[in-house]
C-alpha cells in the first residue's frame, strides 16, 4: 500500500508525526556516539513502519525519539500537531501515556501482577475507573488470543503469550501511534510468527505501528521499510500490500 | 494501583522483604524499650513518691529519707510544730527497726515500722484490721509466710539487741490484726508495722522519742517550697525534702539510664533507616528496566516515587507492628528478672509503658522507613528511560 492508498484508507490523511533534522548523540566512556544523525520523516495515521539496519545503527534511538522517551539534540517533533521534542518531563510522560504505546524485546510485565493487572496499568494512570479497566484488559485479551488467562502471572505465560500481554498493555489507552523495539527478538520462530500475524491484524484494523527489528519476516510484513546506516536513513521504502 | 505494585513488589522477593521486616521490628522493640526504660523507673518512683499524697518528707538533717540508720530526736515536740502550720494538714511519723521473732527453734527477722495508723502511708491493708491497739501488729505476706502465723495468732517480738548486755531491750507479744502491703518495701521483705510509741519502747531506752522520718500531707494549693522553708527555720536538725524534689533527685541518679536508652533509641533508628534503606535500594536497582518501561509507557515520576516510598513505608509499619509486641513482651520478661533484684519496692517498674512516648518513638521510626524510601525512590524515577533501556538491552 502506498502513502497515498493509505490515506485513501483513512479518509482525510491524518499526519500522525513529522520529526526535522533530528539528531542525538550520547557519550559512551570517552566516545561520542551520533546515534541518530539529521533523521526528517513523516508517518501517517495506519502506516505500518519498519526500521531496519545493522546493528548500533540507531534504530532504537530513533524509535526513542519518536516516542518522546528520548529529547534530540537537533530537530523538531511534531506528534498529532504538537511539538513533542522538547516537551517538559511531566508534560512528555503524559504525552506518551494517552498517545504511544511501547513494546520491548524483553516484554518487561511486572512479574507479580497478573496478565489482566498488566494490561490494566496505563489504564489506571490514565484514571479509567476499575470496571472500565477490568473489560478493556477483557476485550484487550481476547483480541490478543488470550481469553481466559487473565489471572495468569508472567512465569505462567510462555514467552509469545507476555508479549502479546505486552502488546495488549500497550494497546491500554487506544494511543495513535504503537512502537516496538525488536518484538520478536526474544521469541522463537513460531511465536516470532504469531506476534508478526499479531501485528498485521492490528495495522489491518487501524493501529499506526513502528517496529525496529531484525526480524525479516517481520520487516517483510511492514508496508514501508526504514533502512538505516550510521545514525541516518539510507532509504525508505514503501511496499504494496501483501497478499 | 501504586499499593498493588508495592505489595507486588515487596511480594516479589517474600524472603528478603520477611527478614528486612524482622529487622525492623527489633530495631523498633529495641527503641520501645529504650522509650520504656528511659522513663519506667522515673514514672514508678513519681508514682511511688506521689502515691499516699504526702508533699514533703523530713529527714534528719543532711541526710535523704531512710538513706541512713539517723534518727531525728524529739519528735513529738517537732510534730507539734509541724502541725502548727496552717497549710499542714498531717504529718505522719516513721520510725524503723529490726525485731526478731522467736518462733519454734528458729529466730526470724524482720524490719518493723513504727507508724501512726491515723495518718500512716507506708503500707496498704489487704485484710484485718489497722493497728487497733498497742498489743496489734500488721504484717506483710512474707512475714507471714516465714512465721508460718495467720491473723489473730499471737508472736513473741523482741528489738533492740544491746551487744554489751547480749540481750534485748524491749520484747512483747503482739496480735496480728492485719494483713497488709508495705508500698516502699520489697514484696520478699518480711515485715510488721506496730504503733510508733511501742515500737519506740521496745527499740530504744525507755522515753525513747525518735522517729526516722516523718511524711507531711500539705493542704491543696499549698506552697512545697515555702512550707519546707518554714520547717527548716523552725527545726535546724532536719531536712524537709518536697516530693518534687525527691522525684527529680531520683531522676538525676537514674540519669545514666536515660543516656544509655538515648544512645540504644538512637542506633535503632539509624539501623531502622539503613535496612530500609538497603531494601530498597537493592530491590529497585534489580528493576530499574523495569522501571524505565512504566515510565515510557505513561507512568509519572510521582507515582514511581509514591509506589517505591510506600514499600518502604509497608515495611517500616509492618516492623514497627511487630517490633510493638516484641518490644511489650520483652521489657516485660527484663521486668519480671529486674524486678526480683534485692531491696527494689514492689511497684517500681523498669519498664513502664508510656503510650504518649513510645507512639512518639514508633512514629519516629515509620517516619524513618518513609525518608529511607524517598532517595531510591526519586533516583530510579530519574534514571534516564532511553538510556537505561539501552543499557538493559545490552545487559
Amino acid at each position: 500500500m502506498t502513502a497515498m492508498r493509505a490515506a485513501e484508507r483513512f479518509d482525510v490523511a491524518e499526519r500522525i508525526l513529522a520529526a526535522r533534522g533530528l539528531s542525538r548523540d550520547y557519550r559512551l566512556g570517552a566516545e561520542t556516539v551520533h546515534a541518530v544523525r539529521d533523521v526528517s520523516l513523516e508517518i501517517d495515521a495506519g502506516e505500518y513502519v519498519a526500521i531496519v539496519g545493522p546493528s548500533g545503527c540507531g534504530k532504537s534511538t530513533l524509535l526513542h525519539l519518536l516516542g518522546a522517551i528520548d529529547r534530540p539534540d537537533q530537530g523538531t517533533l511534531d506528534m498529532l500537531g504538537r511539538e513533542i521534542a522538547r516537551l517538559p518531563e511531566r508534560e512528555a510522560t503524559a504525552f506518551r501515556l494517552r498517545n504511544v504505546g511501547f513494546v520491548f524485546q524483553r516484554f518487561y510485565l511486572v512479574p507479580t501482577l497478573t496478565a489482566r493487572e498488566n494490561i490494566e496499568l496505563p489504564m489506571a494512570e490514565a484514571g479509567l475507573a476499575r470496571d472500565e479497566r477490568a473489560a478493556r484488559a477483557h476485550e484487550l485479551l481476547s483480541y490478543v488470543g488470550l481469553a481466559g488467562r487473565e489471572r495468569h502471572r508472567p512465569s505462567q505465560l510462555s514467552g509469545g503469550e507476555q508479549q502479546r500481554v505486552a502488546i495488549a498493555r500497550a494497546l491500554a489507552n487506544r494511543p495513535s501511534l504503537l512502537l516496538a523495539d525488536e518484538p520478536t527478538g526474544e521469541l522463537d520462530a513460531r511465536t516470532g510468527a504469531e506476534v508478526v500475524a499479531l501485528f498485521d491484524r492490528l495495522n489491518a484494523d487501524g493501529t499506526t505501528l513502528v517496529i525496529v527489528t531484525h526480524d525479516e519476516e517481520l520487516a517483510r510484513a511492514a508496508r514501508r521499510v526504514l533502512h538505516m546506516r550510521d545514525g541516518s536513513v539510507v532509504s525508505d521504502v514503501r511496499r504494496a500490500v501483501r497478499p | 494501583m501504586r499499593f498493588v505494585l508495592a505489595a507486588a513488589s515487596l511480594q516479589r522477593q517474600g524472603t528478603r522483604t520477611l527478614l528486612a521486616v524482622l529487622g525492623v521490628a527489633i530495631s523498633a522493640a529495641l527503641l520501645l524499650d529504650m522509650v520504656m526504660l528511659s522513663t519506667g523507673m522515673r514514672e514508678s518512683f513519681r508514682s511511688l513518691l506521689s502515691r499516699q499524697g504526702f508533699d514533703l518528707r523530713i529527714a534528719p538533717r543532711g541526710t535523704l529519707p531512710f538513706d541512713t540508720d539517723a534518727t531525728i530526736a524529739d519528735a513529738s515536740a517537732i510534730a507539734r510544730t509541724l502541725k502548727e502550720h496552717p497549710e499542714v494538714d498531717a504529718v505522719s511519723p516513721v520510725f524503723g527497726a529490726s525485731v526478731h521473732i522467736a518462733r519454734d527453734d528458729a529466730t526470724i527477722a524482720a524490719t518493723a515500722l513504727g507508724v501512726d495508723p491515723a495518718v500512716q502511708g507506708d503500707y496498704e491493708l489487704l485484710e484485718g484490721t489497722s493497728l487497733p491497739d498497742t498489743m496489734s501488729l500488721v504484717a506483710s505476706d512474707a512475714f507471714l509466710v516465714a512465721t508460718g502465723a495467720r491473723l489473730g495468732d499471737t508472736l513473741r517480738i523482741a528489738a533492740g539487741y544491746d551487744p554489751q548486755l547480749r540481750t534485748w531491750l524491749g520484747r512483747r507479744a503482739l496480735v496480728i490484726s492485719g494483713r497488709a502491703r508495705f508500698i516502699y518495701l520489697p514484696a520478699e521483705q518480711r515485715a510488721i508495722a506496730l504503733r510508733l510509741p511501742v515500737l519506740q519502747t521496745m527499740a530504744g531506752a525507755p522515753g525513747t522519742d525518735r522517729v526516722n522520718l516523718f511524711m507531711v500531707r500539705l493542704a491543696p494549693d499549698a506552697d512545697a517550697d515555702a512550707v519546707q522553708r518554714w520547717i527548716e527555720a523552725r527545726s535546724p536538725r532536719v531536712t524537709a525534702v518536697p516530693t518534687a524534689v525527691a522525684i527529680e533527685q531520683v531522676d538525676a541518679r537514674l540519669s545514666y539510664f536515660r543516656q544509655l536508652a538515648y544512645i540504644l533509641g538512637a542506633v535503632s533508628l539509624i539501623v531502622g533507616f539503613l535496612l530500609v534503606t538497603t531494601l530498597v535500594t537493592v530491590s529497585v536497582n534489580e528493576r530499574v528496566g523495569e522501571i524505565a518501561v512504566m515510565r515510557a509507557i505513561g507512568v509519572s515520576r510521582v507515582h514511581i516515587v509514591q509506589q517505591i516510598i510506600l514499600e518502604g513505608l509497608a515495611i517500616s509499619l509492618a516492623g514497627t507492628a511487630i517490633g510493638l509486641l516484641l518490644g511489650l513482651g520483652t521489657a516485660r520478661w527484663l521486668n519480671g528478672i529486674l524486678a526480683t533484684f534485692p531491696g527494689l519496692p514492689e511497684p517500681i517498674d523498669f519498664f513502664l509503658f508510656q503510650p504518649r512516648a513510645a507512639w512518639t518513638a514508633l512514629g519516629m521510626l515509620v517516619l524513618i522507613g518513609i525518608a529511607a524510601g524517598i532517595y531510591p525512590a526519586w533516583r530510579s524515577a530519574s534514571l534516564p528511560i532511553a538510556a537505561t533501556l539501552r543499557e538493559e538491552a545490552v545487559g
